[in-house]
C-alpha cells in the first residue's frame, strides 16, 4: 500500500524518513524517561556499573595475568583495557538483548498503528548509546585515576560508534525479526552473549591469546567484537590512529550484517502481525 | 500487482481491490524452536486457514461518508486495519490517497508512565505530525480535551473516558484527509461525545474529509451516511444507498 501525501497539509512530516526520524526520537526519549525518572540513582549507577565491574575483573584478572607475563600491558594500563573493553562490548550485548524483544514487546502498537517495524529494534540500539555515554564518564574516571592525558585521536571516537552501532542494528533486526516466530531465541541468545564473552578479549590480553591453541586464537581474532574492541582500545588506549586494517574489518562487519540483518527482517515482517 | 497508478482514479480517496485476508490459525500456537523441530521431524506442523475477508472491491470518492456493517466478526475491524495500513492484505491491493486519523482504538501508542503532554508529542510523532504542528497546536488539544490542569500528570492515573478524550483531540486537531471512525464515539461522557460528533460533522460538511464510519447501532449509520457497505462472514454483500443497505441488514434479523 502507498501513501501520497497531500500539498494540502503541512501538519504533517514531508517523507516517510522525517516521520521515521521523529517517531525514533520520541521513543528514545520515551525509553530515557522510563528508565531514569523518579530514580535519582539511574544515572549514577550507569556510570557505577561499568565501574564496578571493572574493579571486580581488574582484582580478579590482574593476579592470574598481570603478575607473570605482562609485555604488552603494564598493570596501570590494564584497567582501562578491561574498561574500554567492556562498555565497548555492552554496547552491542546490552542493545541487542532490549533489540530481541523490540518487535514482541511492542505488539499492541504494532497492533493499531500504521508504523515501520524496523523503528523498534533500530530504537534500542540508538538507546544503548545513552548507556555507552554514561559509560564514557566511567572510562574518564579510570583515565583520570591512572593520570592518563586523553590525546586527539579520540576524534575517532564517533566513527567505531557509528560502525558499532551499524554492526548492533543488523544483529538487531535478525534477532528480533526470529524471535517473533520462535521465542526461545532469548534464552539462547543470554547463552550466546555468555560464550561470546569469553571468546571476546574482553580480559584476555595479546600475550595469553598468543599461547592458546589455534583454533582459539582463530575465534578470538575472526570475531567481530574483536575488530571493534580493538579500534575502540587503539584510540582510548594506544593512543593512536584505529590501523586501517582494523577500520576496514569494523565496516566490514558492519555492512556484512546490516545487509544480513534487513534481507532477514524485510523478508519476514509482513507475516509478524500474524504472531504476535 | 495492480500497483500502477492511473491518474483518472484520482479523485478516489480509497481503492480496495480485490483483498483477500488469511490467517493461520495454527490449532496451537508454535512460537517456539524445540516444538518446531519436533514437529517438524514428526511431520505434524499444519496450519488450518481462516479467511477472514474475502475478494472484497470497492472504492471511496473523496468526500464520500461510508458506514461499514456487518455482524461481529464478519471481518469489519480487520478491513480497517487493512485501510489504515496496520495489516496488509494476504491478496489484492488497498490503495490510499491522504493522511488518514484512524480513531480505531483510542489511545493506541499511548504510555502509562508518561504524562499527558509526552504522549501527545509521542502520539503524534506516530500519526506523522511535525513537532512544530504539535508545538502549535498543544493549546488547542488541551482545551478540546478539557485537559488543563492534568497536563502534566501521568496517563496511568487517568480514566479510560479522559484517555479517549485526549486521543480523539490529537488525532483530529487538523483536518485529515481520511477519518477511520470506530466506535469510539461510545467511550467519554455525553457532552464529550456531542463534542466530537460535531467535531466530525465538521469535517463531513467540509466536503473534503473521506469517512468511514463504523457502528452497530444502524440509526446512527442512516443518520450520518450517504452510502453503506455490509460485510458478511467475510463477503461483501451489499453496496449501496444507505437507506437500501440499512434495511437490508435489519431484513436478515426477521
Amino acid at each position: 500500500m502507498d501513501t501520497t501525501s497531500t500539498h494540502r497539509l503541512t501538519s504533517h512530516a514531508k517523507t516517510e524518513l522525517q516521520k521515521d526520524a521523529y517517531i525514533l526520537r520520541q521513543l528514545v526519549g520515551r525509553d530515557f524517561k522510563r528508565k531514569y525518572r523518579r530514580s535519582v540513582l539511574g544515572i549514577v549507577w550507569s556510570v557505577l556499573n561499568p565501574l564496578l565491574m571493572m574493579i571486580v575483573m581488574a582484582v580478579v584478572f590482574s593476579t592470574i595475568f598481570a603478575q607473570g607475563r605482562n609485555g604488552s600491558i603494564t598493570p596501570e594500563l590494564y584497567p582501562l583495557y578491561l574498561i574500554v573493553g567492556n562498555v565497548t562490548f555492552a554496547v552491542m550485548s546490552d542493545s541487542t538483548s532490549q533489540a530481541l524483544m523490540s518487535i514482541i514487546d511492542n505488539s499492541s502498537l504494532l497492533k493499531k498503528v500504521k508504523i515501520h517495524r524496523y523503528v523498534f529494534p533500530v530504537q534500542k540500539i540508538l538507546f544503548s548509546l545513552v548507556n555507552f555515554a554514561f559509560s564514557l564518564v566511567a572510562v574518564a574516571i579510570v583515565m583520570l585515576w591512572f593520570r592518563i592525558v586523553p590525546t586527539w585521536h579520540l576524534i575517532w571516537l564517533p566513527v567505531g560508534l557509528i560502525l558499532l552501532m551499524l554492526f548492533c542494528m543488523g544483529l538487531g533486526l535478525l534477532l528480533s525479526a526470529l524471535t517473533v516466530f520462535f521465542r526461545d531465541i532469548m534464552h539462547l541468545w543470554s547463552v550466546v552473549l555468555t560464550a561470546w564473552t569469553y571468546f571476546t578479549p574482553i580480559f584476555w590480553t595479546d600475550d595469553y591469546i598468543k599461547i592458546m591453541p589455534h583454533a582459539l586464537q582463530v575465534l578470538m581474532y575472526g570475531n567481530p567484537m574483536y575488530s571493534y574492541l580493538n579500534f575502540m582500545r587503539q584510540i582510548f588506549l594506544w593512543q593512536t590512529s584505529p590501523e586501517p586494517m582494523t577500520v576496514a574489518m569494523c565496516a566490514g562487519w558492519a555492512v556484512v550484517m546490516l545487509v544480513l540483518g534487513y534481507a532477514v527482517f524485510h523478508r519476514l515482517e509482513h507475516r509478524f502481525i500474524l504472531y504476535i | 500487482m495492480a500497483d500502477i497508478a492511473q491518474v483518472a482514479d484520482n479523485d478516489y480517496s480509497i481503492e480496495v481491490d480485490d483483498v483477500t485476508m488469511i490467517f493461520n490459525m495454527a490449532s496451537e500456537s508454535l512460537t517456539n524452536l524445540k516444538e518446531y523441530f519436533i514437529k517438524l521431524v514428526r511431520h505434524e506442523l499444519f496450519f488450518k486457514e481462516f479467511r477472514a475477508l474475502r475478494n472484497i472491491s470497492f472504492k471511496v470518492r473523496r468526500g464520500e461518508v461510508v458506514g461499514l456493517v456487518g455482524t461481529n466478526g464478519s471481518g469489519k475491524s480487520t478491513m480497517l486495519k487493512i485501510i489504515a495500513g496496520v495489516l496488509e492484505p494476504s491478496e489484492g491491493t488497498c490503495r490510499v490517497r491522504g493522511n488518514i486519523a484512524p480513531l480505531i482504538e483510542l489511545g493506541a501508542g499511548f504510555d502509562p508512565e508518561l504524562t499527558a503532554r509526552e504522549n501527545i508529542y509521542l502520539n503524534g510523532a506516530l500519526l506523522g505530525y511535525t513537532k512544530e504542528f504539535i508545538d502549535a497546536n498543544l493549546q488547542g488539544i488541551i482545551d478540546f480535551a478539557e485537559l488543563h490542569d492534568f497536563i502534566d500528570m501521568p496517563l496511568k492515573n487517568f480514566s479510560s473516558g479522559m484517555v479517549a478524550r485526549i486521543a480523539f483531540a490529537i488525532a483530529t486537531i487538523t483536518e485529515p484527509d481520511i477519518l477511520i471512525v470506530d466506535e469510539t464515539l461510545s467511550v467519554g461522557d455525553v457532552f464529550f461525545q456531542r463534542k466530537c460528533e460535531e467535531r466530525i460533522r465538521h469535517f463531513i460538511e467540509s466536503g473534503d474529509v473521506t469517512v468511514l464510519f463504523v457502528s452497530h447501532d444502524i440509526e446512527q449509520v442512516e443518520r450520518i451516511c450517504q452510502r453503506a457497505i455490509w460485510i458478511e462472514k467475510g463477503d461483501l454483500r451489499m453496496d449501496g444507498p444507505v437507506g437500501e443497505v440499512c434495511e437490508a441488514y435489519r431484513n436478515q434479523f426477521r
